[in-house]
């Protein structure tokens, strides 16, 4: 292969390191108004009066929206980026009167500046009636307060929600008598794991800007993952048709599942329309932090049992998640706990999967990376790491005589087969690279100083199965290069680059000679977007196809020439010959003027795919820390990670994809802290209070790959977006109790929680 | 928001004085804890014209001014060899480079977070503020005084024979401490223990060592004071009882350390 | 308030409020490169050299800049190429957005310290957060365009 796992630079990299103006304040109309939110000091409650008349008269303010604008018995929406019905429910208004959150929205303010507009927000006068607020997400289901106690709420799809019992959604699932197996076990490990509203963190906030183009239309462009999804959104929202809509993205500062979820684009979309004049909106890193879209907090209830050998026989897991306010993702996260942790132990004979999503009066929890697999293979890999402890145990040991092999029936994974798998190989790996033998569990190093080491695995899907749809359209222009016209959203992992290497696979030419174009919703052959690991998978294997077709388009307009018949010719990348007479060709550029010039094939083509499984990728991870037992202090010294992803399409992007989602993993596991004031209200609320990693907090990460063939992907490829997040929670909190001795089922776990367990332990 | 009517370059400290007895007025040093205030300020005054940005070394010691910037104090030479690296220990987990690059001796000072790293220091130091007005004040007084309308102008760092070390609990590298440990021991054997971010301003404790005491014992008896007689309290970043407990370890780290 | 900066070495005039931050005076003098991640001084996305030390521009009043020399990556375009190539080589750009604060403190890393140390590196670039990367790439690049410099140099 020429183009396929090599490792190309990115087609947008020396645009990007040389600071090029490429996102999207830096391409927003400068004219533009300056859009702010007045939002909700209040955890619950209904807006009384809202009184804007003397801050309309600072100068310079173009228009301020309150819940009078907004028709509050209209049809309501929802913001996740999802395929059609969604499954998240239908619970927003542009402006509710009833706000939700503290920093539920208010008021829409837009002038010409900001210092006007901080102004007018000031002044604006609100009396609220302040409700109630449920704030445990524990006591939430079936409260007299409701969250969305309205009559037009909508849920479109049967997920098990009920706004009167504060539900958004519910399930229960399994195979085997649960029960009947536990009570045969030799040992079960009973515990409640949880894990908090992380979020993203992209160094880009989430922003938008919106313009009325020569049609009339609304022009949205926005640092989204989603453009088609956000169009319905947008749509929905504003009640307008969705034809009056066009959204595009620039190069986005990152989006890691943030900007999944049309965070900011209905504000900006609200006044454009309204006013008709361009506006935008840049969320602060407060409001990204504190009325965005983070992580699911989950608590989940695991009873994982086994036989005295270390087999897994059996797995009941209960998930309550708490989904905030409105109900983005908050159905789908959570089924990814169960259904993308139990399949790991081939060898489970029963399993017992159930669900409760509820809403609070926390902010709206939305799409992270991982997308609820982190929570609940936090849970089950912590637990099997318990189980191996109370055995004694080697956890690499324990792991071998469980995983899911190549083949074997997932039951827990809606019955797929297991079509591609070298997790058994990644283990192997990994216990190598770290030196396990040698470091297993701790060496004291004086001084109060230990090292210790920790692991765990992970899985994830490749893309909905059944649901997602990936589309590409190439052309073939003058000169002969290719344009390559995509709907997913390259967010910085390089998707432009890895979707471009399929297609020069497969129409045989240089990587430089494919172009690529992304994300338009009026250009854009469909795509449901850049989340749910899809877009290798899915959208890569449309432009395999998509290739295809060109070739035999190519092929025939080259027969054409050649005066023969279809069949008879080849194509390889530079020209069409008669395959029996290889003396008579035409060159590519040959074919593609002659289609300029009275001809009327296309050489133009555009493949959709859809893939009824979601091949799972698979990762083994281990940490090693050193740990101080009087500060608390850890060290994060090395962490020694090996995926399988299928073929890496681009070995360079899929590694840094894996060292950036470990680091990830590392912060929800050490650092990345979310607690609540007595509203509600995150404390870390920004980059001062919410600390992801900082390079001096990590040693080292090393990442290998061992590849399957997944048969069924482009070129053997899997996805590697989400699974690498996952390994770290469960493999440095195995390190820390192999430290001390004491184990952990809530993180992040703090210096100060190691630090008084040791000393309780003293004690 | 910050919002600032006017901007002035102060051409002499008596300009700028005068300009700071007005309310609304405020003295700009790095700007980094201002900038995310919300006030209106009347004028902005600004000290970087009045050549405090320098730290001369004597004999006697340091004279720090009031605009030197906290990377200035991470790599000056004479400020290392003198405290055995404390001071670039003590300011290199802020942030980073170009934070250290703007953020000021005289603001940090001046401000007395109780986070302050350099508070912490200089505590230990046994340095002495300039102010405009006020003089020379002791900085374990000046710490506890309330906020003035003097101008810092410079520290002075009085060089003693004594060893330094300075250490520091953190959740992650570069965050605020969780709490702050500069220790000084003195050639007649006395030792100084600088405790911040208890999460309050940072306290001095003093100690006298005692004849044929082991390092181990002397440093249990002052951990074990130190904990006895510190005053820690709560916030996001750990607990009283957490601040306690590393009060103590870093006090009997410290001992152990400078006893070497 | 009347303003005299020496940006990417030419001298720009400009009346501005006296509470613009120094990162807004350079994007509305098209400087695109200088990008806002935070309000708390934490992300270093904006990092500038202000006279040719690598400072936050959102904690600096454009009215200090006034009588001094600004630059942005706009004015370091060959050497942020020339270094920016290597990142590129590891796929560590990724989302860009964070890359010119990242650049413009790795140079300034340079020019204090030609051949820096792992340890030195990871210290003087704490204050540039990445959320893409994990920073091992970034640490690669930095490394493999350190091993061409010394290489280059030593031919020469």
């Amino acid at each position: 292969m020429n183009n396929v796992n090599k490792p190309f630079r990115k087609k947008d990299a020396m645009q990007l390191v040389t600071g090029k103006p490429v996102y999207m304040d830096d391409l927003a109309p400068k004219d533009c108004l300056i859009v702010k939110l007045l939002r909700s000091p209040h955890a619950n409650a209904m807006v009384k009066s809202i009184n804007t008349a003397v801050a309309k008269k600072v100068p310079g303010i173009e228009a301020i929206f309150t819940w009078e604008d907004v028709d509050q018995n209209g049809r309501r929406f929802t913001q996740a980026g999802q395929t059609y019905p969604e499954a998240s429910p239908y619970d927003r208004l542009v402006i509710d009167r009833h706000v939700r959150f503290v920093g539920d929205v208010v008021a829409i303010v837009a002038g010409k500046d900001e210092k006007c507009v901080d102004k007018a927000l000031k002044l604006i006068k609100v009396e609220y009636e302040v409700l109630d607020a449920v704030l445990d997400y524990h006591t939430a289901k079936d409260n007299p307060i409701l969250v969305h106690p309205e009559d037009n709420w909508e849920s479109l799809c049967p997920v098990g929600a009920d706004n009167k019992r504060n539900l958004c959604a519910h399930e229960e699932s399994g195979s085997g008598d649960i029960d009947a197996v536990l009570s045969k076990c030799d040992v079960v490990i009973d515990h409640v794991y949880h894990t908090k509203a992380c979020q993203q963190a992209m160094m880009e906030t989430f922003r938008t800007c919106c313009y009325i183009d020569l049609y009339g239309r609304l022009n949205v462009l926005s640092s989204t993952q989603i453009v088609f999804h956000a169009r319905r959104h947008i749509a929905n929202a504003l009640h307008i048709p969705k034809s009056m809509i066009r959204v595009t993205k620039p190069r986005i500062g990152g989006g890691f599942g943030a900007k999944q979820t049309s965070v900011s684009l209905i504000y900006p979309a609200f006044v454009t329309w309204k006013t008709k004049k361009p506006s935008k909106i840049i969320f602060s890193r407060e409001e990204s932090q504190t009325a965005s879209s983070p992580r699911h907090e989950m608590e989940i209830h695991l009873r994982l049992g086994a036989t005295k050998d270390g087999i897994v026989k059996g797995i009941d897991m209960y998930t309550l998640s708490n989904t905030g306010a409105y109900g983005e993702h908050g159905p789908t996260t959570v089924g990814l706990s169960g259904h993308k942790s139990i399949p790991l132990y081939g060898k489970a004979e029963a399993f017992r999967f159930t669900y409760d999503v509820v809403y609070t009066n926390h902010m709206s929890a939305g799409a992270y990376r991982g997308y609820g697999a982190t929570q609940g293979l936090f849970a089950v890999e912590s637990a099997v790491n318990e189980l191996a402890a109370k055995l004694h145990m080697d956890p690499f040991e324990i792991r071998e005589k469980n995983i899911v092999k190549e083949g074997d029936i997932m039951p827990a994974y809606y019955g797929a087969p297991n079509t591609s798998c070298a997790l058994d190989r990644c283990l192997k790996k990994v216990h190598d690279m770290i030196s396990w033998d040698e470091k297993y569990p701790r060496k004291e190093l004086g001084n109060g100083k230990v090292r210790a080491v920790g692991m765990g695995m992970a899985m994830q899907g490749s893309g909905i199965s059944g649901m997602d749809v990936g589309s590409a359209t190439l052309k073939l222009n003058e000169g002969g290069f290719y344009s390559l016209l995509i709907g997913a959203a390259d967010m910085g992992t390089g998707c432009d680059t890895t979707l471009a290497q399929i297609a020069a696979e497969v129409l045989e030419c240089d990587f430089d000679n494919i172009t690529v174009y992304g994300a338009d919703t009026d250009t854009s052959p469909y795509d449901s977007g850049s989340y749910a690991s899809s877009t290798t998978y899915v959208t890569g294997k449309a432009v395999e196809k998509c290739a295809l077709k060109l070739r035999a388009q190519i092929c025939k307009l080259g027969a054409q020439m050649l005066n023969c018949e279809e069949t008879a010719v080849e194509f390889d990348g530079k020209k069409v010959f008669v395959e029996n007479d290889p003396s008579r060709s035409v060159s590519l550029e040959e074919v593609v003027t002659t289609s300029m010039n009275g001809h009327d094939v296309a050489l133009e083509a555009t493949e959709t795919h859809s893939s009824p499984l979601s091949p799972p990728p698979y990762m083994v991870g281990a940490a090693e820390i050193e740990l101080d037992t009087e500060t608390g202090e850890v060290k994060l010294l090395d962490y020694a990670a090996c995926v399988d992803c299928g073929t890496p399409i681009n070995p360079n992007l899929t590694r840094v994809q894996a060292e950036g989602g470990i680091l990830q993993g590392i912060g929800m596991t050490l650092t990345e802290n979310v607690t609540y004031d007595a509203k509600g209200y995150p404390e870390e609320n920004s980059l001062f209070q919410y600390k992801i990693p900082t390079r001096l907090d990590v040693g080292h990460i090393r990442v290998e790959f061992e590849n399957s063939y997944e048969p069924n992907g482009p070129f053997g490829a899997k996805s590697i977006g989400e699974v690498v997040i996952n390994t770290p929670l469960p493999a440095v909190s195995d390190a820390i109790y192999n430290a001390i001795g004491t184990r952990f089922y809530e993180l992040p776990i703090t210096p100060e929680q190691i630090a008084m367990a040791v000393e309780k332990q003293e004690n | 928001m910050l919002t600032i009517r006017e901007y002035k370059k102060a051409e002499s400290l008596e300009e700028a004085w005068q300009l700071n007895q007005k309310k609304n007025n405020r003295i700009i040093g790095g700007m980094i804890w201002l900038k995310m205030e919300t006030i209106n300020v009347g004028t902005a005054i600004d000290l970087s014209g009045l050549g405090l940005d320098t730290i001369e070394e004597t004999d006697e010691g340091f004279s720090i001014g009031a605009m030197v910037t906290l990377r200035q104090l991470e790599q000056h030479p004479g400020l290392a060899a003198y405290t055995d690296g404390a001071v670039r220990e003590s300011v290199r987990h802020i942030v980073g480079v170009q934070l250290r690059n703007l953020a000021t001796v005289g603001g940090s000072i001046y401000s007395r977070f109780g986070f302050s790293d350099v508070l912490t220091m200089f505590l230990a130091l046994n340095s002495s503020v300039e102010l405009y007005k006020g003089g020379i004040v002791p900085l374990a007084e000046y710490a506890q005084k309330p906020y003035d309308r003097d101008i810092l102008v410079r520290v002075i760092v009085p060089k003693e024979n004594a060893a330094y070390s300075y250490q520091s609990v953190r959740n992650s590298q570069t965050d605020i401490p969780v709490l702050t440990c500069a220790a000084a021991k003195t050639e007649k054997e006395s030792y100084r223990f600088a405790i911040g971010a208890r999460p309050g301003k940072a306290v001095l404790f003093c100690f006298e060592a005692q004849p044929g005491e082991t390092t181990e014992e002397r440093a249990r008896r002052f951990a074990d004071a130190v904990k006895e007689q510190i005053k820690t309290e709560s916030n996001m970043r750990g607990s009283a009882e957490y601040r306690r407990h590393l009060a103590g370890v870093l006090v009997k780290r410290a001992v152990r350390k400078l006893e070497g | 308030m009347q303003i005299t900066i020496t940006l990417n070495g030419t001298r720009v005039s400009a009346e501005i409020a006296p509470d613009t931050l120094l990162i807004d005076f350079v994007r509305s003098q098209g400087c695109y490169s200088v990008k806002r991640g935070c309000e708390t001084s934490n992300c270093g996305l904006c990092t500038v050299f202000l006279d040719d030390k690598p400072v936050l521009s959102c904690s600096v009043l454009a009215a200090r800049a006034d009588g001094h020399k600004v630059t942005t990556l706009e004015g370091l375009q060959d050497e942020a190429a020339e270094f920016g190539a290597f990142i590129a080589d590891q796929g560590a750009e990724q989302c860009g957005f964070c890359n010119p604060g990242f650049i413009m403190n790795a140079l300034a890393l340079f020019r204090e310290n030609e051949y820096p140390t792992e340890e030195e590196i990871k210290e003087y670039l704490a204050g540039n957060l990445c959320r893409c990367s994990g920073y091992e790439g970034q640490l690669r690049g930095i490394q493999a365009f350190l091993a061409w410099k010394k290489g280059k140099e030593t031919a020469e």
